[in-house]
């Protein structure tokens, strides 16, 4: 009996980790920014590859994967200063521009290293419980996305960063008028973000196939979850990955994985129709 | 009445010369090969030894003097994985470039995608991958091995060794489906049961719930056919949760060599039947390699699919110089008479006239826990013989059609 309540408990656990850690890199910059940012899953790819190059040349993983997140919030702040920062009013061609680095970045990794990269084999062992044994490590992936989710609480709400940024998302003239230098603002949030993803992609490189083309496997869970949410990060993209994975753990486990997934992108839909600025909209209403 | 009898002459002399250059531009036309395979997207890493197989048979027969004095001309497009750019592209080939012969297609989904544009010309098509089987199309030559030489071996190999109860891992489509059917069909044959069966669509790399449906289940053996980089992160996953169950396939080690891409011991325990992979051991086959890696020393694994798609060309060369003509019809006479044979570097191997699907010697293999792979059985050469056993007679009807265990053809009365 314990087993099976345990072992519910850590599907949905596997499951809101994947999802919240796809979104949270996503939820800053488009929740918040407003940017459509197609070149989210190569984010994550780029945090995956530095984290695995980075182990086969020596590092241990706690260290790689530090780095893999930091070399993809670098390259985010490259993007945002270089190439988003002329869209800011043009979201069609922010999108565009974004989807454009995305082939560039996916078949420029394909030139340079190849069609896969070696894995790594997953850390820490496993446990048992009852009859099943899982793997340790995905623990770890679920206290990545809570850490995650409390990163970004503490950034965004108890820093003096975390008000200018708010203020200037709200409105970009006030803030600077107000001398916030919103240049600055914008290219550290979306830095943050990509930072965020390159995180989701460091921490799951030793589960998965290294290929230029992994992000893929992100995008889909990453952007539901996001407009699920809707556009506050905290109040949305939290309660968005618990209504989400409770909807797929169940589905998972009765119907089986086709069923699970065609039944989450079904709530997606239903939960966009009746609440169109997802849950912190609803949330943001009911507070008023 | 002279100056009339010279012009005569003179304009004979000038179609005789004009005829004669033409016939000698056209012993010197090449021969076209179109070749569609994947060197981007998501199956770039098994498409790309498909091409370079494919280069390095044409620089070779192209060396040796070509084909009936004719080089081959190789035409490659990237579908990218695309099916609607593979209709595209298989079009184009046929039409604007006026290909003599169609090479490629990884997913048996590609391959339902072009066989019906194919089927409406008179030109013949190579699928060089190991795939669910079933096919009886005269346009198409299938050079992959096929269900009565990897299941018909390895499961009753599995069931032997390790016991009846199995557990099935397949990708949605039309390979998964029709793989788990084959399964299901020779397992109860052996008294065999399936006791989970798990479709997973493309693109799903999360395993949790999967790998504690396993547990719950308690099967003897796994049957992976998973395909693509994203659920091969079962293996990962599944190494991680500690399973170490046996596992067969079809379409590991072999095909997306994930003894070199994992690390051990995520593919300890898995069998494959395989008519070629890397590590055979012979004569033939180690000058093979050795070519090979001589032009593309960056390769990290030579799959059997860049090996079919080598052996392919011979094949088409053998048929087309004892034929001694392009055409489909004149090739397929000569596949009638069972002499479209080459040495190739697994064997002899022989298309089958009723099928037009190939022999193979296959080997049973087994991965260890560091990722070292073993022969257990070699079967000798096996013929493609399921197609004909069940009705499909390509030298006496074209059906066109793919079939399975359990679609078979209508008995003629």
């Amino acid at each position: 009996m314990f087993a099976e309540i345990f072992s519910i408990l850590y599907q949905f656990a596997d499951v809101f980790a994947f999802l919240i850690l796809s979104a949270a890199g996503l939820a800053i910059i488009f929740g918040m920014m407003g940017v459509i940012n197609m070149a989210h899953g190569e984010l994550i790819m780029c945090g995956a590859y530095v984290t695995v190059g980075l182990v086969h040349g020596g590092f241990p993983l706690p260290l790689a994967q530090l780095c893999g997140t930091l070399s993809a919030g670098l390259i985010g702040v490259v993007i945002e200063v270089a190439l988003v920062r002329k869209l800011y009013k043009r979201p069609l061609d922010s999108l565009l521009a974004t989807w454009g680095l995305s082939l560039v970045v996916t078949q420029g990794m394909l030139i340079i290293f190849g069609s896969s990269l070696a894995g790594i084999g997953t850390p820490e062992g496993s446990f048992s419980v009852g009859p099943y044994s899982f793997s340790t490590y995905r623990l770890v992936l679920f206290g990545g996305s809570i850490a995650a989710l409390a990163v970004i609480y503490v950034i965004f709400m108890r820093t003096r960063f975390g008000i200018h940024a708010r203020a200037t998302m709200q409105n970009a003239a006030i803030a600077q008028a107000l001398g916030v230098k919103v240049g600055n603002i914008y290219a550290l949030s979306f830095g943050i973000g990509a930072a965020l993803a390159g995180f989701c992609g460091a921490l799951y490189a030793p589960t998965m196939t290294l290929i230029p083309t992994m992000g893929a496997t992100f995008i889909v869970e990453s952007f539901v979850t996001v407009v699920v949410g809707g556009a506050n990060v905290l109040l949305g993209t939290a309660p968005a990955g618990v209504l989400l994975a409770a909807v797929r753990t169940l589905l998972n486990a009765t119907q089986g994985q086709i069923v699970g997934q065609i039944g989450m992108l079904l709530a997606v839909i239903v939960i966009i129709r009746l609440l169109p600025e997802g849950i912190s909209g609803l949330i943001a209403r009911r507070s008023r | 009445m002279k100056q009339h009898c010279k012009l005569v002459r003179g304009l004979a002399a000038g179609v005789v010369l004009a005829a004669a250059s033409m016939g000698a531009a056209l012993a010197a036309d090449p021969i076209k090969v179109g070749l569609l395979e994947d060197i981007s997207g998501d199956l770039a890493l098994i498409g790309k030894p498909k091409l370079n197989g494919s280069l390095l048979a044409v620089e070779e027969i192209n060396k040796a003097g070509g084909i009936l004095g004719r080089k081959i001309e190789l035409i490659h497009l990237d579908p990218q994985g695309d099916n609607a750019r593979y209709q595209e592209f298989a079009r184009r080939l046929i039409s604007k470039d006026k290909v003599d012969v169609l090479i490629g297609g990884i997913t048996s989904a590609s391959r339902e995608a072009v066989r019906p544009i194919i089927d409406r010309t008179d030109i013949p098509y190579f699928y060089t991958n190991q795939y669910e089987g079933g096919v009886c199309d005269a346009n198409m030559i299938s050079n992959g091995a096929i269900p009565e030489q990897q299941f018909s071996t390895l499961i009753p190999y599995m069931v032997e060794t390790f016991g009846k109860k199995v557990y099935v891992i397949a990708a949605d489509y039309n390979f998964g489906q029709l793989s788990a059917e084959w399964n299901r069909t020779i397992l109860k044959k052996l008294g065999g049961t399936v006791v989970g069966e798990e479709f997973i669509p493309l693109g799903v790399s999360q395993f949790a719930q999967t790998i504690q449906n396993i547990q719950k289940a308690k099967p003897d053996w796994i049957l992976t056919i998973n395909v693509g980089a994203a659920q091969d992160s079962f293996f990962e996953q599944a190494a991680a949760a500690k399973l170490n169950l046996p596992m067969g396939s079809s379409i590991k080690i072999m095909l997306g060599f994930e003894h070199k891409r994992f690390a051990p011991p995520a593919l300890n325990r898995m069998h494959a039947a395989a008519n070629w992979f890397e590590e055979i051991d012979t004569p033939e086959a180690n000058d093979f390699k050795k070519r090979w890696h001589a032009k593309f020393p960056n390769e990290t694994y030579i799959n059997d699919m860049g090996y079919n798609a080598y052996t392919a060309l011979y094949m088409y060369k053998q048929m087309v110089e004892a034929a001694k003509s392009t055409k489909l019809a004149d090739l397929r006479k000569f596949i009638a008479t069972g002499n479209a044979c080459i040495e190739a570097p697994e064997g002899k191997i022989c298309i089958d006239p009723k099928s037009q699907h190939t022999s193979h010697r296959m080997r049973l293999i087994a991965v260890d826990d560091k990722h070292q792979v073993k022969v257990i059985k070699d079967y000798g050469t096996i013929q493609p013989y399921w197609l004909g056993e069940i009705g499909c007679d390509l030298t006496k009807h074209n059906d066109k059609k793919q079939y399975s265990p359990t679609d078979l053809p209508k008995k003629k009365t």
